[in-house]
Parts: C-alpha cells; structure tokens; sequence
C-alpha cells in the first residue's frame, strides 16, 4: 500500500501546483478542489485492478487453489475475493484523501461518510473488473495490456484530471469512473457535473457492480487451474 | 475391499483436438497407497484434475467414494484432501490460521477446530511453530503443513501431486513417514504422483503407469518389474515408456515457477 501511494502524491504535487495557475487563470478555480477526488479514484482504481489481477499468480501459487478445491461455491470465493480487494482499495482512496488535506484539499467534511460510500463503489466495480479479466488470462504477459489499453484510457477520460467538455465528455459517459468521480466531487466540494446528479452517479455504479459481479463470478467459475 | 476411486473409460479432450486422456480405467481400493506414474505430459495431473472436480472428462465415468465427481461435487471435495504439487498456502498467515482458514472452508465445527489443528499440527510436528508465519516457512515444511491441512476435515482420500519434488532425501524420507503412518493408523487412501521411483517401491501397494493418455501398467510394483524383466521399477518405467526425452511446451504453470523460484533466490541474497 505504502508503493502505490507515490503515484497519487505526484499527482496531487506536480498537477496540483503545477497546473494550478494556468486552472484558475482559465476561470476553473482551485485546481486542487478539482483534482483530489479524481486522484483519489485513481489510487482506487489501481489498487483495485490489479487486486483482481493478482489471481493469476493466486491460481497458481496461492491460497486460492485451495479454495477452488473447496466445498464452497465459486460465486462465493469469488465475492469473498472481490470484497476483499475492494476494502484494500478503500483505503488506499481513505489514505490518499488524508494526503489531501496536507497539500491544500479543502473537503465538506460532514460529507465524507457519503463520500467513503461512491469510493467503495468504485472499488468494487474494479476489483470485480480485475477478478473477471484475471479470470480468463493465464499468464502475467497479458497484465501489460490491461493496463495500457482498459486502466490507463479508464482513467484519462474520466474528468479525473480536467473537466468534461466535448467528444471526450461524451465517451466519458460510457465509463463508469466518471460517475464515481462525479459522485465524489459532489460530495466533498458539492461540485456535480452529471445532469442527474448524486442519484445518477449512486446509481450507474450499482448497476455497473452489479453487472461486473455477475459477469466476473461467471468466468470465475470457469476457471481451470 | 470397497473402492474409494473408480475410473471407467474416461477420456479427456481439450480444443476438441488433443486428447490428453485417451480411454483410461482404473480402480483404487479404500485404504491403499495408490501410485500414478508417467511421463512429463502423460496425463497425470490432467487424470487428479478430473478426480478432484478441478475439471470434468470429456467422456466416461468417476466415482470418488461413492460420488460423481461432476454430479455432486460438493460431496466429492468434501471427501478428500489434496496436497498440490506447488504451494497453496497463504504466505501471510500463520500456519494456525492456515489452518483455521481450511477449517472454515470445509464445514469443521467451531468448536471442534482447535483440538484438530493440535492434533494434525502436531502429527507433522510443527505445533510449535503454529504461530509463525508462513513465509518462514522452509519447503519441507510448508509441504509437512499442507498435508495436516489436506487432513484436517478427516477425508478418506489423500491426493498428492509430487508432495516431495524439490525437497532434500531427509525430508522426503519423514514425509512418506507420516504418509505411511497415516495410511496404516487411519487407513486413509493414499492416491499420489511422483518422479522418484524408489518412493513407489517403499510405499505403494499398486501402481498404474500412463503414457500417451493410456494406461500401460496397472499392477504392484513387483510384478511389473517381473513383468517387465528388469531389475528396478525405474528400468521397468523406461523400458516400457521409452528412452527419448518427451518434447513439452512450457505451460503457464512453468512460467509462474520460474517467476517463484526467481523471487525466492532474490530472497536468499
């Protein structure tokens, strides 16, 4: 946890300052306002990717053949799993928060349990992502594009980083990182950008966990060690 | 004797094309040591996978005591224990909580838990290590612990998949100790795989050789010897699966053994 807390601090410090001056001057306001909760998502988002995608080697090596030999339903180990890496990466986003406030975030703070709330949201929707595509890959080799071709795109047209206008305001629609993201912002800044506000964001993640449970326990049953 | 294993005509094809299992049929008594041999790609492990619910025969039939293996799968992996040829354990966790995990996973009553786990750490004499983690773990015993967590729900068959490849003579040799113990106290079924064929002579009551997917041995170990008119059942094993090095493409299982070794050679430094 303490390795992949660099990535979010640099963002949160180079971006944040960085880009800072030209954000306000452009009329956006306080760039790291804008910047944290998308920072935030991507400590989540990371860690519950590749929480997921650790079942590759699990399969193999770990504890998880145990469990595959087990009288349980696979359904089960699955959700166990997927809990699991979803509680790791809340607090990954919990502790990236916490970093926040040192580097000038300023959150409603009576919000925060409702914010703790679309961060588990995006945790599970991507450590049940993770645990589906670990679930067909048989090697480690297909780890590398994962992450170029579904986490990174994921992450960039999500408004993490800059605000949603445009085609790509538009394909960020379809990604169910934008929704988590917008349901944080709304509220630790009360800043929502999405026309159905809070109960759209709440909303397409439950769906969108729903679907990738089901989806990831299926081929998780399927597997074959 | 009843039978604890019964494998009639089953065949396993993968892609539609390669048939890994070829129409084998066997039968294990209850309360024997079973040894299954072969070849690097004979079907050995495909054959356990199958016995074990991991995957299901293309054709033919299994009954593992009493169940069927794609039927009632539950009841069939309650029923035995396997040890697998590489290791299972959560490095993380204590062997106690290892244990306890197992525990849980099979249905053990609570509160008969903790007088198991004494009682099966203790056989492999490790109950003194219960609260050390397990990536302290040397290999010989993480493989002692594997096999008192393979038994801690008490099944009536014990799978082992090479329990002793990459082990030192000494450990190997208290390891088929407790097997054997095991085997005579509890009349636990033994079914194994193994490369070293002086173990299959020491331990097995019967022995069934495959090559190609076939079953081309199915006998004690010293009437296959005579059988075959050598001297050794390591001579007899080669006389009758040939002299050339069998062509094997690495799978992803040897990839990840590469990457385990690695990690734990850089650990060693």
């Amino acid at each position: 946890m303490v390795g992949s807390l660099g990535q979010p601090i640099l963002f949160l410090v180079a971006l944040g300052y960085g880009l800072g001056p030209t954000f306000a001057k452009a009329g956006g306001g306080n760039y790291i306002q804008f910047l944290a909760p998308g920072v935030i998502a991507m400590g989540i988002l990371f860690t519950a990717v590749f929480s997921g995608i650790e079942v590759i080697w699990d399969r193999q090596f770990g504890f998880l053949k145990e469990t595959l030999v087990a009288p349980v339903s696979r359904f089960s180990v699955m959700l166990g799993r997927t809990l699991g890496g979803a509680t790791v990466a809340l607090l990954q986003g919990v502790i990236v928060l916490c970093i926040s406030l040192f580097v000038g975030f300023h959150p409603v703070f009576v919000s925060i349990p409702l914010a703790i709330l679309f961060m588990f949201g995006i945790a599970i929707v991507f450590t049940a992502l993770g645990t589906g595509i670990a679930s067909v890959l048989e090697d480690m080799q297909g780890f590398q594009l994962i992450m170029n071709f579904v986490v990174m795109p994921t992450f960039f047209l999500s408004g993490a980083l800059f605000p949603l206008e445009g085609v790509i305001g538009f394909i960020a629609r379809f990604n169910p990182l934008t929704y988590g993201i917008d349901g944080i912002r709304a509220t630790l800044i009360g800043v929502s950008t999405m026309p159905g506000g809070l109960w759209l964001d709440g909303g397409v993640l439950i769906a969108i966990s729903a679907i990738f449970l089901a989806t990831g326990a299926w081929l998780f049953s399927r597997i074959q060690v | 004797m009843p039978t604890a294993i019964s494998v009639k005509n089953i065949t396993k094809k993968f892609n539609h094309t390669l048939v890994a299992v070829d129409g084998i049929s066997f039968e294990v008594e209850a309360g024997s040591t079973f040894a299954f041999l072969g070849p690097n790609g004979a079907g050995k492990t495909t054959t356990i996978k199958m016995l074990t619910t991991l995957i299901s025969p293309t054709s033919g039939s299994i009954t593992v005591n009493g169940f069927d293996p794609t039927k009632d799968a539950k009841k069939v992996r309650k029923s035995f224990g396997i040890v697998f040829q590489d290791p299972s354990l959560d490095d993380e966790l204590t062997a106690y909580e290892n244990m306890f995990f197992h525990a849980g996973l099979y249905g053990v009553p609570r509160k008969d838990t903790p007088a198991k786990i004494k009682e099966m750490l203790g056989f492999v004499e490790l109950w003194d290590r219960k609260d050390d983690l397990v990536k302290k773990f040397s290999g010989g015993m993480k493989r002692r612990l594997e096999i008192a967590r393979g038994l801690l729900h008490t099944p009536a068959i014990l799978f082992l998949d090479e329990p002793t490849v990459g082990l030192d003579p000494q450990t190997r040799n208290h390891i088929w100790e407790y097997i054997k113990k095991l085997n005579k106290e509890r009349g636990l079924t033994v079914f194994f795989t193994t490369h070293y064929m002086d173990e299959v002579e020491r331990i097995a009551d019967r022995v069934a050789i495959i090559d190609n997917g076939k079953i081309i041995a199915n006998d004690t170990a010293a009437n296959i010897i005579a059988n075959s008119g050598t001297k050794s059942l390591e001579e007899a094993f080669i006389k009758m699966t040939g002299h050339i090095i069998r062509v094997d493409e690495a799978t992803a299982a040897d990839a990840f053994r590469k990457m385990a070794a690695m990690h734990q050679g850089k650990n060693r430094r």
